[in-house]
């Protein structure tokens, strides 16, 4: 390259920038003030600062990072949204802790009012950056690209030329090229454009620009984040959540009383619960039976009949693990399943005291070694006292034993069922008013029931069997097994809001990430010696090793028709009037270092 | 033998043999290691110091190769035949493009020769470690293969499979960029050196025979989800590496610019790498080509969420720490975009992001105990 162009950097750079801004704006994204300026004074003036800060991108790339951050805590620290089990649990081990917790609002971090605050700057932040950045796009579709700069070889790449062709002639190829390539080319007609440098000779050159769709794709990417959030807000204020475990020929009817446990957002009102119901005709559960898998569920099927409405028809469907049933706004799904061993326990009477499946909760899924707990409250011993008894049990579908793990199951399926128990009488506190867990026993008031020989007492039942109870207390019989299932069934409106925004947001960005948005321009004039002096540069968002590349493609195809003319020995080519100091390499002058530099110049966006 | 024991056998031979094929891959690695040390020591003879005359050649102070000239790939000046309509040729010639860099960048300092450092015989090691790495890598997948076949479903199953594809995926990237004629062999050593580290992890903490999988992973989502998940990872993977080394060069540079000495293995080390400049635009790429991908990857997990459990987000701890990871991509990619925050301090935040991927993997599957743990730890 010339030398003289080192010794003057500041200007050059600076000319550079100049250049390039003739170049026309090449992309919607706000121009950083270098310099923070102090407002002036008054409300109108703050508030005018403070909504440029809001809206420039360093303050949005602080707020992304923030809320990342803001997001960390709330998955250390068990959430009541997500297990509010885990919650108390946390609180009884660390009470004080928990007290600043609260206060901190860390067992909600994601309802917090911080970090709630964080993503409504952001989207503030984003719909005032959006707003805009959409008006002046929308300039730019209805403009055409600016005229070509004075001085093309001022753009980051740059070639030139000679050729015998007529300037006219080799204008219209390049236009038929390059609309042929799909680019927006400047009007014909136009001799400088208002913005472009206009003046005498603009009209010696095509200006063409393409890659529209990534400023499209980056608008449509952020502008369908605020339509996911918005889709999400939706879902947490009504959306409704509850669970419920159902034993194979009970039934479920949508209603508050019938769920184990429901959670909703603040704007749910109960009455909007879809008015539908199911019954549990049968749970299916298949296992691996042989290899390395051995085990392993195979198929889940909850057989279901099921209404809609107050007194629908009974419709048949079944419910799989990736398949919910759908009713009205209502999904049903299956998220469960164990065994519910059938006992009946008779009283120091004679008399029966209690009859039904109780579900067992599984502690694992290898061989569903499944615990629960059989409560008689309606019971008196062999004298008629009222007492209540506790049984603490534990179900394994295929009993096994061994020395390290005890009885467990070896197997999910019911290839050896055994039901061990342990007995308590007493006082099951289930009096008290408070809210009990029905999956456990509350011993502190019960007393063990103890064998003839001094042991505890302790009983293993295969199905059908029965078992009598120390000094005269009564029987249980283990009658059958039944299976349950647990379901989840939630509303949640806003799902295809939230869908169509991500899947539009892909769409976009992939446009935004994917497409290269470049400008080209092609002068064509009579050189001082009558031959014709092509030039071309192209500019891109940003530098792109592609650029050149296709720079050298587009120069390739137009030399179809724009022959280079034969090298006259020492006939630099004259690109017109600044030619000279700044005139660019042509291609004796590249050095031989080129591929060297390369990978340095190659840029940014792909 | 019945036919179901047949099959038995056959499965849990097939295991067996994923093992074997680890460990062969492992040591097939190691060699490739040995290879490429012994190829950066070989590079460590010549005497490259062309940063140092790039950023300092002129007693300005000024960068003599601020106008970079670079041409484009079938660029220069070369003659191409064309066979015309009428029969005859016509030779046409290429323009040679001009580039320039974009002022206020570290412009015209050259790439790095790569580890071997022009010495022959470096280079020749460097061949021999790409040709091992390609071996092991074709033990490595016959591993993931096997292992998918004995399983009887997706090898991702739990966190073995999941390092074990994870790496390999890694690798398979960074030969396809060999491949592609993109010069990476730079990464080479490093990528081993992990690559070793995440196997080694693999068999010996976290391995499980072929487990089970729960039946809220078998849906055809995981295949699209995990395998996703996988791809991202290992791409994030060569970025970060890539952003590590850039951060490590743009610092030699800096100290070369300013006047300063580095010291001799500095400079030795540093001096073989890609320029700063192109290591940040490589990581830039990657990281911003996987970012959509990465995007319908959390997506994608969001419909399975929906279809297993009946919520398409709950912050769950995999959740959370998966929009943790997007959204410092994405304020790495603002960075980028941000007038004072390009460079350096969007190279950290690149890092962290990775780093917030790496704990999500590992750190949440040990740590944590949410509906995704299913890391058979
Ligand atoms: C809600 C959080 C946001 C996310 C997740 C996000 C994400 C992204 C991503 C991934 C890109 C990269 C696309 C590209 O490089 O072309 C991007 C670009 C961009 N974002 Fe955001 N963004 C968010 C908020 C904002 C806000 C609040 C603003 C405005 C203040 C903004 C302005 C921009 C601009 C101008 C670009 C284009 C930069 C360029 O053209 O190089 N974004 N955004």
């Amino acid at each position: 390259m010339p030398t003289a162009d080192v010794g003057n950097a500041p200007e050059d750079t600076r000319a550079d920038a100049e250049e390039r801004e003739t170049g026309g704006r090449i992309s919607t994204a706000p121009r950083e003030d270098p310099a923070v300026d102090i407002p002036v004074l008054g409300p109108v003036g703050w508030a005018r600062w403070f909504w440029r800060q809001l809206t420039s991108m360093r303050v949005a790339l602080i707020l992304l990072f923030l809320l990342s951050l803001a997001a960390v805590p709330g998955s250390l620290i068990p959430q009541n949204g997500a297990d509010a089990f885990a919650v108390r649990d946390f609180r009884e081990r660390n009470g004080t802790l928990a007290e600043v917790y609260d206060r901190l609002q860390l067992f909600d971090v994601y309802s917090s009012v911080w970090f709630s605050a964080i993503y409504i700057l952001l989207f503030v932040s984003l719909i005032g950056c959006i707003l805009p950045r959409s008006r002046q796009f929308a300039g730019q579709l209805r403009s055409r690209p600016p005229q070509a700069p004075r001085r093309l070889t001022r753009m980051p790449a740059h070639t030139t030329w000679r050729t015998e062709a007529e300037p006219e002639r080799v204008l219209r190829a390049a236009r038929t090229l390059l609309r042929g390539r799909r680019f927006r080319i400047s009007p014909a007609e136009e001799h400088g454009g208002p913005d472009g440098p206009g003046g005498p000779g603009s009209g010696d050159s095509v200006a063409a620009e393409k890659g529209y769709l990534r400023e499209a794709g980056n608008l449509v990417f952020h502008i369908s984040l605020i339509v996911m959030l918005l889709a999400f807000a939706a879902g947490q204020l009504w959306n409704s959540e509850g669970g419920k475990l159902v034993v194979e020929g009970d039934g479920f009817s949508n209603t508050l009383v019938h769920y184990d446990d429901f959670t909703s957002g603040s704007l749910y009102d109960t009455g909007d619960l879809d008015v539908f119901g199911f019954t549990l005709e049968e749970f299916h559960a298949s296992f691996e039976r042989t290899g390395p898998q051995r085990g392993t569920a195979r198929t889940f099927r909850a057989d279901v009949s099921y209404w809609e409405g107050a007194d629908g028809p009974e419709e048949k469907t079944s419910i799989e693990v990736n398949h919910p049933l759908k009713v009205g706004d209502s999904k049903v799904f299956l998220v469960g399943h164990g065994y519910a061993p059938v006992v009946t326990v008779t009283d120091g009477q004679g008399r029966m005291a209690y009859r039904g499946p109780v579900p067992f909760l599984p502690q694992e899924s290898l061989g569903l070694t499944s615990t629960g707990v059989i409560k008689v409250t309606d019971y008196r011993d062999k004298d008629g006292e009222k007492e209540q008894l506790g049984f603490q049990g534990i179900f394994t579908p295929t009993y096994g034993i061994d020395a390290e793990r005890g009885p467990h199951s070896t197997f999910p399926e019911l290839d050896y069922p055994v039901l061990s128990l342990n007995a308590f009488h007493g006082d099951l506190g289930v009096d008290a008013g408070l809210p009990q867990n029905v999956y456990q026993l509350d011993t502190d008031k019960m007393e063990q029931f103890e064998a003839e020989d001094g042991d505890l007492f302790r009983a293993d039942l295969r199905p059908g069997e029965s078992v009598e109870l120390p000094e005269g207390a009564g029987t249980l019989t283990f009658d059958r097994v039944e299976q349950w299932a647990s379901f989840q069934i939630s509303q949640e409106p806003g799902e295809g809001w939230a869908l169509g925004g991500a899947v539009a947001a892909v769409l976009g960005l992939a446009g935004s990430l994917f497409v290269r948005r470049r400008r080209v321009w092609v002068r064509a004039r009579r050189g001082a010696d009558g031959v014709t002096v092509v030039e071309m540069a192209g500019l891109g968002r940003s530098e792109s090793a592609r650029l050149p590349e296709e720079l050298g493609e587009l120069a390739f195809a137009l030399q179809d028709d724009a022959p280079p003319a034969a090298e006259r020995d020492g006939a630099e080519p004259a690109p017109g009037r600044d030619a000279g100091g700044s005139t660019g390499g042509t291609a004796e002058d590249v050095p031989a270092a080129t591929e060297d530099a390369g990978p340095s110049s190659r840029g940014e966006n792909e | 033998m019945n036919p179901v024991d047949i099959a038995v056998a056959a499965n849990e031979g097939l295991a067996e043999f994923s093992n074997l094929l680890i460990k062969s891959a492992m040591a097939v690695y190691a060699l490739a290691f040995v290879a490429h040390i012994v190829e950066w020591v070989f590079g460590s003879r010549s005497k490259v110091a062309r940063t140092a005359a790039a950023l300092t050649a002129d007693g300005s102070g000024k960068p003599a190769g601020a106008r970079s000239t670079a041409a484009g790939k079938g660029a220069d000046r070369v003659s191409v035949t064309v066979r015309t309509s009428g029969g005859g040729t016509e030779v046409l010639e290429r323009p040679a493009v001009v580039t320039r860099s974009a002022p206020g960048r570290r412009a015209g300092v050259p790439d790095g020769p790569g580890a071997h450092g022009g010495d022959e015989r470096g280079d020749l090691y460097g061949r021999i470690a790409v040709s091992l790495t390609v071996l092991a890598f074709l033990l490595h997948f016959g591993a993931v293969l096997t292992r998918a076949l004995s399983v009887q479903r997706a090898p991702w199953g739990n966190m073995y499979e999941f390092s074990t594809a994870f790496s390999m995926v890694a690798v398979g990237a960074y030969l396809a960029f060999l491949v592609a004629k993109r010069d990476i062999r730079w990464i080479g050593l490093p990528l081993v050196t992990t690559v070793l580290l995440d196997l080694g992890l693999a068999i010996v903490v976290f391995y499980t025979e072929s487990d089970q999988l729960v039946p809220a992973l078998d849906s055809y989502w995981m295949w699209i989800h995990v395998s996703l998940a996988i791809v991202c990872g290992a791409l994030f993977y060569l970025g970060a590496v890539s952003t590590l080394l850039y951060l490590f060069r743009d610092r030699h540079e800096a100290k070369l610019e300013a006047g300063g000495r580095p010291g001799a293995l500095a400079t030795s080390v540093l001096e073989r790498l890609p320029s700063s400049a192109s290591l940040d635009g490589f990581a830039y790429r990657i990281n911003a080509a996987v970012f959509p991908f990465w995007t319908f990857t959390i997506i994608a997990g969001a419909i399975w969420a929906e279809n297993a459990w009946g919520r398409y987000w709950g912050w769950d701890p995999k959740e959370t720490w998966s929009f943790i990871t997007w959204v410092g991509y994405a304020a790495y990619l603002h960075a980028r975009a941000t007038v004072g925050w390009k460079g350096r301090r969007a190279a950290y935040l690149a890092l962290i992001a990775f780093l917030c991927f790496l704990f999500n993997y590992y750190g949440v599957n040990v740590f944590f105990d949410g509906l995704h743990s299913y890391g058979g730890v």
